[in-house]
């Protein structure tokens, strides 16, 4: 009923192209960002800090190894690493050249992860599935160890982190210890926001297509004239590139400081879930995925003690962490059992479902 | 899926936002724990994490609080893990914490920047980052009673005095067997300095995190290097499968000497009757023979007020948890002694902290006569470099195997304030120290 084309002409080759033909589509995503702008605002330390923010960074990386993995059909599991890169690299610039802004540092850094994306993407060439998979895996072992033995990436720390220096951007401290959460947040958002639109015209244009195209039958997509080496060099550039901004923005924008186990093995699962869980091939599945695998059980947390009060129980932390373990592994596998495709496919399912309602057929 | 589960998930949603965050007793201190009984490091952390809770329960029971103010325990669960150990800390820090307790050296090098800006003092007990023993540059952070380097430093004496004088370390071959993290890499720079001074090859031996329990390949250059002295600087899984290596590979494993992390009582149980005479550096004594356990088990233990299983009370790791409490608490009494409030939040324990001077007749009003040594911190040093005793495993328990050692004072503190100089340079913006220094009345 309200949710409906009914109306709306579309009079050119660009309208009938655009991202979002409808405009209720358009006004909700515009009400959406709003929305997000205006958190901000609420002075609420604890749902910028430990909540939006992480959850905006890990869509970012979780958009990067989607681009890979569900646009053109590379496993990877080498997420942590290259996030890796993209952290140390940005720690080594913003120290080397501290009068350059950190911004540009951010998204510079980047380029290293993607540089180190081509490197261990060479095998893809030849390897596939699974066993890229382990290749890759390869590349998040040695990056790690990388970055725990070679001290020049510390900038020879005794301790063996990073830590982020007070950096402003307008006068305003927004990467250090001083930095508020609320301008942490609005440059996070600000630069998830600009990738993201990114991704969407690479993913929608020739780039995305040929990805596509690999990924439903390379063979096939080889004798339409796709050449498979830059092709799928391009996809790992591009992951990495999304996954080493997102790294330098977990250490800098948010952590405020790491060790090498921040980029472990367990961040390329946790990623690798997010997409898995969200949709493969989809941006906004990306953002389902990192709301449902990190954003969930920090509101069952909260929610749990919350349910067993009135009741008088009163359960040990320990025991919450438990069942949290629980209760989002149920939830995945019934999530997953429901619509095999993702969140992404269930709310393209529930949109489909509002253009007919009330009257189904 | 049909519409109306959408609709149950979207009504569960609601709910989550809406949960709200309990409100506060005003007439209490906020002291929550930083713990872990989960995940690959619960084995060491259920011991500290009952200890520590254990002495504060201990104090609400039989004290009614600190100075007649209860005392609010809260523990949140990190798995130590940095991610969730960050998202515990954001969740308490408007609670107004009196201090807190990472239990993590790298959940504290992540709060160790925002500490200062959000108020809120930082205890790491004997872990973290050594450098900050300097208050000139951390004024909120503390690590008393010792630092690892101080560690290093007591057990290089330690085998200087076994082999008969700090000249005969010369040509001697020591190792350090560490986990191969910002934690166990913390001694190296000591170490190094003094092999170069006392003329003694210092090799190394780093342990990656998923090899902990797979140590082979080490020991066998273990055997082709045979090391005079190993020191033992590790954590969780690692410290048993390192004592079983070490008997396996016929280490002689009395000269094999941990730090005070590495000496929990399952490590040495690990390596059967062959580990008898394994050492471990420690600051405080093991057992139940002290008044202030015997208070623990009257009032907690007993009223079954406790997790903890009521045979392993005095255990190496419990027992530190209740030393660590006991630092919180007489903490919080000085603050309270010097601002004259009953209530004190972050920044009173933080001068209570500065002026925390626990002597002997102190401890001995604790309960703690034998317990531990004398801690006394200032505005300057903000660790204390206390005394350390080697404790040996006699097969069943630990016991003391020598005196009271003190640290090379002279040869950790310059390093110390070089590290914190060079710490504060690195983070550019560092604050300078603006915090006045009290003194104790």
């Amino acid at each position: 009923m309200f949710y409906r084309e009914a109306g709306q002409y579309k009079t050119s080759y660009a309208a009938d192209m655009a991202v979002f033909p409808l405009r209720q589509d358009r006004i909700g995503l515009g009400i959406i960002i709003a929305a997000a702008y205006a958190l901000a605002f609420t002075k609420n330390d604890f749902l910028l800090q430990a909540v939006m923010i992480p959850f905006l960074i890990f869509s970012l990386a979780a958009i990067g190894l989607n681009l890979l993995t569900g646009y053109a059909g590379l496993l990877s599991l080498g997420t942590g690493g290259f996030m890796g890169v993209g952290a140390y690299a940005c720690y080594k610039l913003m120290t080397a050249f501290p009068e350059v802004n950190v911004l540009v540092w951010i998204l510079t850094s980047g380029f290293f992860a993607a540089g180190i994306g081509v490197l261990f993407g060479l095998p893809s060439l030849r390897i596939k599935g699974f066993y890229l998979a382990v290749a890759t895996l390869a590349a998040q072992f040695f990056l790690q160890w990388a970055f725990n033995r070679v001290p020049w990436l510390v900038n020879y720390n005794v301790s063996g982190a990073i830590e982020a220096p007070l950096r402003t951007l307008f006068g305003v401290p927004i990467v250090g210890p001083n930095a508020t959460p609320e301008v942490r947040y609005l440059v996070v958002l600000t630069l998830v926001i600009f990738l993201t639109w990114i991704a969407s015209n690479i993913v929608r244009g020739r780039v995305g297509r040929e990805w596509m195209a690999i990924r439903d039958m390379d063979i096939a997509a080889e004798l339409m004239g796709i050449k498979l080496l830059n092709t799928k060099l391009l996809a790992f550039a591009a992951s990495s590139y999304y996954c080493g901004v997102a790294g330098a923005m977990l250490v800098f924008l948010w952590y405020g400081g790491a060790e090498y186990t921040v980029f472990d093995i367990n961040q390329s699962f946790f990623t690798l879930f997010m997409i898995i869980i969200g949709g493969l091939g989809s941006l906004i599945g990306s953002f389902f995925g990192a709301a449902l695998i990190f954003i969930m059980p920090i509101g069952l947390g909260m929610l749990l003690p919350a349910l067993l009060a009135p009741f008088g129980l009163s359960i040990g932390s320990e025991t919450i962490e438990h069942l949290r373990f629980l209760i989002v592994g149920a939830l995945i596998i019934f999530f997953l059992i429901v619509e095999p495709h993702g969140l992404a496919r269930l709310w393209q399912i529930g949109k489909q479902k509002l253009r007919v309602w009330p009257f189904p057929y | 899926m049909s519409f109306r589960k959408l609709k149950l998930g979207a009504a569960a949603a609601v709910l989550i936002g809406a949960t709200a965050i309990p409100a506060l007793a005003q007439d209490s201190i906020y002291v929550p724990l930083l713990t872990y009984r989960t995940g690959p490091f619960a084995g060491s952390g259920i011991p500290i994490a009952d200890g520590m809770h254990d002495y504060l329960r201990m104090l609400n029971e039989r004290d009614g609080g600190i100075g007649g103010v209860k005392l609010n325990i809260e523990e949140c669960e990190t798995g130590y893990d940095t991610k969730k150990g960050v998202e515990c800390y954001e969740s308490i820090k408007g609670k107004n914490p009196a201090v807190v307790n990472p239990y993590s050296t790298g959940i504290t090098l992540q709060l160790i920047p925002k500490a200062a800006v959000d108020k809120i003092p930082l205890l790491s007990m004997a872990y973290g980052l050594s450098p900050s023993a300097d208050g000139n540059v951390f004024p909120w952070i503390f690590n008393p009673p010792v630092t690892y380097w101080d560690g290093a430093s007591v057990f290089i004496k330690y085998a200087a005095e076994k082999e008969g004088g700090m000249d005969k370390l010369k040509g001697k071959k020591i190792a350090l067997l560490h986990l191969d993290a910002p934690y166990g890499k913390e001694p190296i720079p000591l170490l190094e300095a003094l092999s170069k001074e006392l003329g003694f090859q210092l090799i190394l031996y780093p342990v990656a995190a998923q090899d902990m329990q797979n140590q082979g390949a080490i020991w066998l250059n273990v055997r082709r290097d045979r090391p005079d002295w190993i020191y033992l600087q590790g954590w969780g899984a690692m410290n048993p499968t390192a004592v079983k290596e070490a008997v396996r590979n016929g280490f002689p494993i009395g000269k094999m000497v941990g730090v005070w992390w590495s000496g929990g009582d399952d490590d040495a149980r690990a390596g059967g009757d062959q580990a008898k005479g394994y050492k471990s550096l420690d600051f405080h004594a093991v057992g139940t023979d002290f008044g202030v356990i015997k208070d623990v088990q009257k009032h907690v233990i007993d009223k079954g007020l406790s997790k903890y299983p009521k045979e392993k009370v005095g255990d190496n790791l419990y027992n530190r948890g209740i030393y660590n409490s006991m630092l919180v608490g007489e903490a919080i009494r000085t603050a309270q002694q010097i601002t004259g409030k009953k209530a004190v939040n972050g920044e009173d324990v933080r001068k209570g902290l500065e002026a925390l001077n626990i002597t002997e007749a102190r401890l001995k009003e604790l309960g703690m006569e034998g317990f531990a040594a004398p801690v006394k911190v200032s505005c300057e040093d903000h660790n204390g470099h206390r005394k350390v005793f080697v404790a040996e495993w006699d097969g069943t328990k630990w016991v003391k195997a020598s005196d009271w050692i003190e640290p090379m004072k002279d040869k950790v503190r310059p390093l110390i304030e070089a590290g914190a100089k060079d710490y504060a340079e690195k983070n550019t913006g560092w604050p300078k120290r603006s915090e006045s220094c009290a003194k104790s009345s």
